[in-house]
């Protein structure tokens, strides 16, 4: 039995499981509301997907209309509400970028969904006209020795791997962070960057009536439709199909096939509007493409190519099968379009046509299913101001100061306390995970992991290119949302001014608890006001992003985890930066900033005492700038020969990683007390190394902009260790020993790359 | 010592990329018969007596098959 529009109209008190989809009652009497009847069951299939927090932003949409607000930005080409956002970096290129959450399927198949993830993520950037050229991945863990851990985190980094080499995109940054809130909850966030030329910008919409809307890749199965099975049981009998997978498997061979069709179809003009399909599948793709385009369109389901010839109507249009794009396409292009994807050996099928009709309908089995207008489904969902209530917790939080805690007292305290630190999960080196991710592959890639921020060339001719970062810190959240956002978006800023590029747009991934808890929803909007005041005061666009809710287990949410990507460019990456000291015998090292007295939320406090508490450190923007404006000054003026920003773990880490990198020894002296010096985590700081007689230089242009620099030093060429002057000396060989073995000693040895 | 036989193969509405890859191949070598290949592992073990079935199933369930996405038969061999 069908439930079509007629059948619908004609049995309006037939109970519907609409609760059991995540539609609260009002939603569904909205629906009923909108469409003067009750809904189909494919009908309130797509509603309830596309009314979910994760398609609708329901909760967050009041809060995140400040991005929109924010001053208009002259490098912003496409904003917040396409696929992704495009920024302008001159020479007549533009770079779309974007990251997104996985982190429930990730949770459920570890390596499926952390593989997916990747996928989703570069069709997005796909479907903006561009290349993908390189991707990376922040990601979050419980407890490193956490019986849970051992299974997610090899399976992650297998599964981000083994998709994005497949791909042959270099992964170029990211972040391991480990932290007990995020046992059973990882988070698996993905972030990937395209490149094109202005002209190329394509947008999803369907315009132009008569014109063909093309299904193209891989045939639609039963992948990722779980909780809409409970609709297929209701229209097919006891014996129907099985209960569908809420997970899905991806192909990476299919979707590198489908980049390289796209970019054909692309380069010879052939779509109107193209849209991927991710979330919600087909009832996403047609609602948006028609909504944002000439308002109608009609598509005929049983069209559309299937692995599984079982799949009911509902299910069709739910279905999350990867690899698949919906291209509008004029009459007269559709044969050429076809033979391009005949080319490529990609299935593509006309499903159906747009038009003037203000109503998006779909038949199956020549009954007409669908509807809708479908605006309301797309974009007119619920919105919610949801309550919000300051945590009950926080001012004891904020007054249990890390300044009770116990600190070395003697030089051989704080040398033993660097070793550990150093060896400590969040501290330690990552080589275990990027280096079973490609990381050079297309011969782009300027820097990439354990660099303060990944570059990839984007002319081989001028050597133009751009960098990217991302960054986020729970626990400075905790402490304080709207300051955490606020230095997470600073150090991803610093980051990318550290290897010498102009940051230039904004891309967020905002990961939180559940929405309807107050507590969670107040950091929430803490956490968007304070990104939004500090794009403000650094002049850049939020480009878009993603909002994951309900990251908790049980009843305890984790950390507000607010992910900021800072996108930049660099005219000539021959310029950029790195990060490893002794690249010059002469090397002078200076630290940018002031140090005071900062360890609420640090890692010494976390790793050293378990202890969370205090206030993060100050931020100020204004400074960053400043400091910004010297990084890159100075890369132009080519005065540096090392710079690395100061962030988790302090000096102490920050040397250790430019000296293990280089493989250089340095010796330094701290002013007062050396354990602040070493270990505090005040932001705008960065550790620069100056090759002598560029010193003099260098602290002019620190002076024109305001930015403190103090002499700390000099690298060690022919003695390998580490000095810290009057307090201790540890060889490089103690320190790469106890940086090096702690990945290895908790996952194994190291995986083959895939 | 009895021998017990475990098959897993990816649940039938999981894409299997190896399949796919396969079927595609098929054709080009002048077998055009085949309309669908399904790809998973064959397992033997060789286990001490008596057999337990059901320890042998968490066994399978634990190290053989992904139950999230696959799904095994067991049978011992006479």
């Amino acid at each position: 039995m069908i439930d079509s529009v007629q059948h619908a109209e004609a049995t309006p008190d037939h109970p519907q499981p609409y609760s059991e989809l995540g539609l609260k009652s009002e939603e569904y009497h909205r629906i009923r509301d909108i469409l003067g009847r009750r809904p189909t069951s494919s009908e309130l299939a797509m509603y309830s997907v596309m009314w979910s927090e994760h398609c609708s932003y329901k909760s967050s949409k009041v809060h995140l209309r400040q991005f929109g607000d924010l001053p208009h930005s002259e490098a912003l080409l496409v904003g917040i509400g396409e696929n992704a956002g495009v920024v302008d970096i001159g020479e007549g290129y533009a770079v779309t970028f974007k990251i997104e959450s996985h982190n429930h399927p990730s949770y459920v198949e570890p390596y499926q969904g952390a593989a997916t993830g990747v996928g989703g993520i570069v069709r997005d950037i796909l479907t903006m006209g561009a290349r993908p050229v390189a991707v990376m991945d922040p990601l979050r863990f419980g407890r490193a020795d956490a019986p849970d851990t051992q299974r997610v985190l090899p399976a992650v980094v297998a599964g981000i791997g083994g998709y994005g080499n497949c791909l042959g995109l270099p992964n170029i940054g990211g972040e391991v962070v480990f932290d007990d809130g995020y046992l059973g909850n990882p988070l698996v966030n993905a972030l990937c960057v395209g490149v094109m030329r202005h002209e190329d910008i394509r947008l999803a919409k369907a315009s132009g009536a008569g014109n063909q809307v093309i299904l193209f890749g891989a045939r639609t199965g039963g992948d990722g439709i779980g909780g809409v099975s409970v609709l297929a049981s209701e229209t097919f009998a006891a014996d129907g199909p099985a209960k569908r997978p809420s997970v899905q498997v991806g192909d990476p061979f299919t979707e590198k096939v489908l980049i390289e069709c796209c970019l054909e179809i692309f380069a010879e003009d052939l779509v109107v509007g193209i849209q991927d399909l991710g979330g919600a599948g087909l009832s996403c793709a047609t609602t948006e493409l028609s909504s944002a385009g000439s308002g109608g369109m009609h598509v005929v389901l049983d069209r559309v190519p299937l692995r599984d010839e079982t799949l009911a109507p509902e299910e069709i249009l739910m279905s999350e099968s990867q690899e698949r794009m919906c291209a509008v396409v004029r009459p007269s292009d559709v044969d050429r379009f076809m033979a391009v994807c005949a080319k490529w050996e990609v299935t593509a099928t006309v499903i159906g046509d747009v038009n003037e009709s203000g109503r998006l309908t779909i038949d199956w089995r020549d009954e007409r299913i669908v509807a809708v207008p479908p605006r309301t489904v797309a974009h007119d969902g619920p919105v919610y101001e949801r309550p919000m209530a300051r945590p009950l917790d926080l001012d004891d939080l904020h007054a249990d100061d890390p300044g009770r805690l116990p600190r070395p007292s003697t030089p051989e305290e704080l040398r033993a306390l660097l070793l550990r630190m150093v060896a400590s999960p969040n501290l330690c080196d990552k080589t275990w995970v990027t280096e079973q991710y490609d990381r050079y592959v297309q011969g782009n890639t300027v820097l990439a992991q354990p660099e303060d921020a990944g570059v990839v060339r984007v002319d081989e001719s001028t050597g133009l290119g751009v960098a990217l970062a991302t960054d986020g810190n729970g626990r400075y959240s905790r402490l304080d949302p709207y300051a955490g956002a606020q230095l997470a978006l600073a150090e991803a800023y610093r980051n990318v001014a550290t290897t010498g590029a102009w940051p230039l747009a904004v891309t967020d991934c905002l990961n939180f608890g559940s929405p309807e808890d107050p507590e969670v929803m107040w950091q929430f909007a803490e956490a968007v006001r304070g990104l939004a005041d500090g794009c403000r005061v650094l002049g850049l666009p939020v480009t878009g992003g993603n909002v994951s809710f309900y990251n908790q287990t049980a009843d305890t949410a984790i950390n507000p985890t607010p992910i900021i990507g800072v996108l930049g460019v660099i005219t000539d990456v021959a310029r950029r930066t790195p990060m490893a000291f002794g690249g010059r015998p002469d090397e002078v090292l200076l630290i940018l900033g002031e140090t005071g007295q900062d360890f609420g939320g640090s890692e010494w406090a976390w790793s050293e005492h378990h202890h969370l508490g205090g206030r993060p450190p100050p931020v100020d923007l204004d400074r960053e700038r400043a400091l910004a404006d010297v990084m890159v000054g100075a890369a132009e003026e080519q005065l540096l020969s090392a710079a690395h920003d100061l962030s988790d773990g302090g000096l102490a880490q920050a040397l250790v990683e430019c000296c293990l990198r280089g493989d250089v020894g340095a010796n330094v002296h701290v002013t007062d007390d050396p354990f602040v010096a070493l270990f505090a985590e005040s932001a705008g700081r960065v550790l620069v190394g100056v090759p002598a007689q560029r010193v003099t230089r260098f602290t002019e242009l620190c002076a024109e902009h305001g930015v403190p620099a103090a002499e700390l030093g000099t690298v060690t060429p022919g003695r390998p260790e580490l000095t810290v002057v009057g307090q201790f000396a540890v060889p490089l060989a103690e320190l790469r020993a106890a940086y090096s073995a702690t990945l290895p000693a908790l996952f194994g040895p190291k995986p083959e790359k895939r | 010592m009895p021998r017990v036989v475990v098959d897993v193969m990816l649940k039938p509405e999981i894409l299997d990329p190896q399949g796919t890859a396969i079927l595609g191949a098929l054709p080009r070598l002048g077998f055009d018969e085949v309309t669908a290949v399904r790809q998973g592992k064959h397992f033997e073990l060789e286990v001490t007596e008596p057999v337990d079935e059901g320890r042998l199933r968490q066994l399978a369930d634990i190290l053989l098959a992904n139950s999230v996405i696959e799904e095994f038969t067991l049978r011992v061999l006479p």
